[in-house]
């Protein structure tokens, strides 16, 4: 793995000598979405393997390149898992890619973000350099914290080479639990529940049902579900990844799908093609013509933003306009990494 | 700095933003900021402001970035690491005044607050509506939201609750040109990259802090602790490293070595097994089944680990006795000696042992007493080192022995700070955990925000002279000079 990782580090230095393009290549599941452009690739999948893996520690640190079924299944053994349950978007989805990506699942209003669980990196920035931040412990303070910085940068501050994440311990026991509502009883239910001492794992709101997922220690699991009611459905686990990877009915639509992240309480948003509310509320899909300004107003006004998920062009993805000050800083952040704008051209600021 | 200024001159210009007596330049005045929580570092400002607006605080450092005059900010100035360290032809920002707890929404479970705001005090004010903010730094009584966010700060329960970063949604600040800007979001996530995740422990060094929006939890409906004992060390971490592995992340897993057991039950009575070579504090919280079923699997595991005693907490009060050595232990030790040091480093936890033992060692060889106390649930070591400040040379020897057991925590994988962050105190084991390269990168970010590098300069990021000038050496990716040596 050595020499992969040199050859990968000789790659970007003449990249970043010669000014030539460099895209960053995983398993292209996320291509949909976000896709750099170049000619020449920075070939991750050929850096692959766990470097470390203690489970007592609650601790892994993995190759960039390793696919995040291998991860998930490794994890499963020890009876562990990553907290924030990313999705897939394809057999050949890798831990640099989602990591770059900042995606996470139906679990994520509970446990946190894909970010929360990073505790460090090591990555080749735009200069060729090896760097390493954070580390491979929960409480770490030492310098900035550039490791969770790079979730969600999409690349554009370097390749994810190493990282390390916390992960949990897997629930004993899961349920999932549906009641029909309205969007704004919906919405209202999921606020007031989350915020009692209950062991919520997922919410979901489509179509007239509302669909709660509970985990924890089984006896834990079934004095919630005495206090909650509902109907159990049997096809749980099902939904969920049907949710996770965005299966579920109306995520196919032939309308732009746009990803609305909003405050959790926000009144239901009066769009036309709502395809499903997750996370507690906090998060909004929709199929929408509508004009992106129209949106971008509507999720900023109920304390967040929009950006489109599905049926953009992924050479230019569309997210949410920053403010003149904040792009100012995102643009300094780049040049700090990789001044000469070699990698991931297109992606970001 | 402008040197044609001069102090009369400076405080003039920012009182006209400010209501009267909110510039201090009165030597007596300014003696209560002259350190913070490490008080071993001591240096008068040149001046003290106290500003209570967004506003103002955008005039001031407008102003000081056009006079190139570096400005540090303060909160409660309880921080362990020297981070609000005054700067001697500096001024210092005092964020006390922005006391305003601005909004509480208990249906999304959120607070936004002044970062003056006491951590306990947002906690308090949402109680009647059952939540509470979770990071309980053990300063939480004084300690001001502002502090945590710049600091990352922890606490006993950030196992289970994670550190500020967890539990902060966004963030108000001013940069050093005077520029406002939001971090985060109200939602749980934002656009553009995460420089919510980058100011969060930034210890002042990126922009002023002036909003924080929190998130809030449910109280859990029943707390319950576990009080084992154990009479080698050993034993104790293979426990803690058992209960982990079982799939149980408790609400709080804290240990303590003989010496702090002893110093504490001396100090508070708590009745802890006076004979035990380590006392480990297990908490379960939740609702009262997932705590009866925790707790019960937590007891099989510390039997099968050979603790030679177990109690539970029968009620609240029980509870709150087995943690009040744990929380008494830094004043019980303090009782012991004229002086203590306390460390703040983070290893993995398997560890555990192997360093306590090497920590003993170092005792002997720098002939200074030390007790040991744990957040053993994420692998926070906190030794705290007995010395006389009196003795000649003793402070001296005391903080080459601290220096020693970070280096030691690096060696094993781990970080000089869990916690308490860099300030002026580690900056020279910043040397030893980052390459000069990484060091770079931290200065760059710095000059993204502040390209003057005016905001509470000389802490946090070394330079690569005072590196060399050191002489720390940078351990990478884990691997010594001498991989064949044993270490221990």
């Amino acid at each position: 793995m050595n020499a992969i990782f040199q050859s990968l580090q000789d790659q970007i230095r003449s990249a970043h000598a010669l000014q030539l393009p460099l895209r960053i290549g995983g398993g292209g599941s996320k291509h949909f979405w976000v896709r750099p452009q170049g000619s020449q690739v920075l070939d991750m999948r050929l850096y692959t393997g766990v470097v470390d893996y203690q489970p007592s520690e609650l601790v892994l640190t993995v190759r960039a390149g390793t696919s995040l079924s291998d991860i998930e299944h490794l994890l499963d053994q020890q009876g562990q898992m990553l907290g924030f349950e990313p999705p897939h978007f394809g057999p050949d989805a890798t831990i640099g890619g989602t990591l770059a990506c900042g995606l996470s699942g139906p679990r994520r209003a509970s446990v946190g973000s894909a970010r929360d669980f990073v505790l460090g990196v090591r990555i080749l920035d735009g200069l060729g350099r090896d760097l390493s931040f954070g580390g491979r412990v929960i409480k770490n303070v030492a310098g900035f914290d550039v490791s969770r910085l790079m979730v969600g940068a999409w690349g554009t501050l370097g390749a994810l080479m190493e990282v390390s994440l916390k992960v949990l311990p897997k629930p004993p026991f899961e349920t999932t639990l549906e009641w029909a509502m309205t969007e704004l009883e919906a919405l209202e239910s999921m606020n007031q529940w989350a915020g009692q001492p209950l062991p919520l794992s997922a919410t979901s709101y489509q179509n007239g049902r509302l669909r709660v997922r509970l985990s924890g220690a089984e006896v834990a699991v079934r004095a919630a579900m005495c206090h909650l009611g509902g109907e159990v459905i049997p096809e749980g686990p099902a939904w969920w990844l049907q949710v996770r990877e965005q299966r579920a009915a109306g995520f196919s639509a032939q309308r732009p799908l746009w990803r609305l992240s909003v405050r959790s309480n926000a009144p239901p948003l009066g769009f036309s093609g709502a395809v499903l509310t997750e996370w507690g509320g906090s998060l909004r899909w929709i199929a929408s013509d509508h004009a992106p300004a129209q949106l971008q107003r509507a999720a900023q006004e109920a304390g967040g933003h929009a950006l489109l998920f599905r049926g953009g062009d992924p050479f230019r993805p569309l997210g949410h306009p920053l403010d003149p000050v904040l792009m100012n800083i995102n643009k300094n952040i780049k040049q700090v990494f990789d001044p000469n704008n070699i990698l991931n051209q297109g992606l970001g600021v | 700095m402008s040197v044609s200024l001069t102090q009369a001159q400076v405080a003039a210009a920012l009182s006209q933003w400010l209501p009267p007596g909110a510039v201090l330049t009165n030597p007596e005045d300014l003696r209560p900021f002259e350190t913070d929580g490490l008080t071993a570092y001591r240096q008068l400002p040149w001046m003290v402001l106290l500003p209570q607006t967004e506003a103002q605080v955008q005039s001031i450092l407008k102003y000081c970035c056009e006079h190139h005059i570096p400005v540090v900010a303060r909160g409660s100035g309880t921080g362990l690491s020297g981070g609000a360290l005054p700067h001697a032809q500096g001024v210092l920002l005092s964020m006390a005044r922005f006391m305003g707890i601005l909004d509480i929404d208990p249906l999304a479970r959120t607070a936004r607050v002044q970062p003056g705001v006491r951590n306990l005090a947002i906690s308090e004010a949402v109680a009647p509506m059952g939540l509470y903010y979770a990071p309980d730094p053990s300063s939480q009584i004084a300690c001001s939201i502002g502090g945590n966010v710049a600091e990352n700060s922890g606490g006993v329960h950030c196992l289970k609750y994670g550190l500020t970063l967890h539990n902060v949604l966004k963030v108000r600040a001013v940069t050093m040109a005077g520029e406002l800007i939001e971090l985060g979001a109200q939602a749980l996530d934002g656009p553009g990259y995460d420089l919510l995740a980058l100011i969060t422990g930034s210890e002042g060094l990126l922009a002023v802090i002036t909003e924080v929006t929190v998130k809030l939890l449910p109280k859990p409906q029943r707390a319950q602790a576990i009080l084992a004992a154990f009479d080698d060390i050993e034993k104790a971490g293979h426990a803690v490293a058992q209960i982990i592995a079982q799939g149980i992340i408790p609400a709080g897993l804290e240990m303590m070595d003989g010496p702090a057991t002893r110093a504490a039950e001396a100090f508070v009575h708590a009745s802890y097994p006076l004979e035990a070579e380590a006392v480990l504090i297990c908490e379960s919280d939740g609702t009262p089944e997932e705590v009866s079923d925790e707790m019960g699997r937590m007891k099989a595991i510390l039997e099968a680990s050979g603790a030679i005693e177990i109690r539970y907490s029968q009620d609240e009060a029980e509870r709150l006795k087995f943690w009040a050595g744990r929380k008494a232990a830094f004043p019980a030790v303090g009782r012991l000696s004229p002086d203590y040091y306390c460390i703040d480093g983070t290893i993995p936890r398997r560890f555990l042992a192997p360093v306590l033992k090497r920590i003993y060692e170092m005792s002997r060889e720098f002939g200074l007493e030390v007790a040991n106390v744990f957040h053993a649930g994420d692998g926070n070591l906190h030794p705290l080192i007995l010395f006389d400040a009196a003795k000649e040379g003793e402070f001296e020897r005391t903080e080459a022995f601290a220096g020693k057991i970070l280096e030691l925590c690096v060696e094993v994988g781990g970080t000089i700070t869990g916690e308490h962050g860099v300030g002026v105190e580690k900056i020279n084991q910043m040397c030893v955990q980052f390459s000069p390269e990484e060091l770079e990168v931290f200065r760059a970010v710095k000059a993204a925000f502040d390209p003057q590098g005016l905001l509470n300069p000389g802490k946090a990021i070394p330079t690569l002279h005072r590196c060399a000038e050191w002489g720390g050496m940078h351990v990478h990716h884990n691997q010594l000079p001498h991989p064949e040596l044993p270490r221990f």
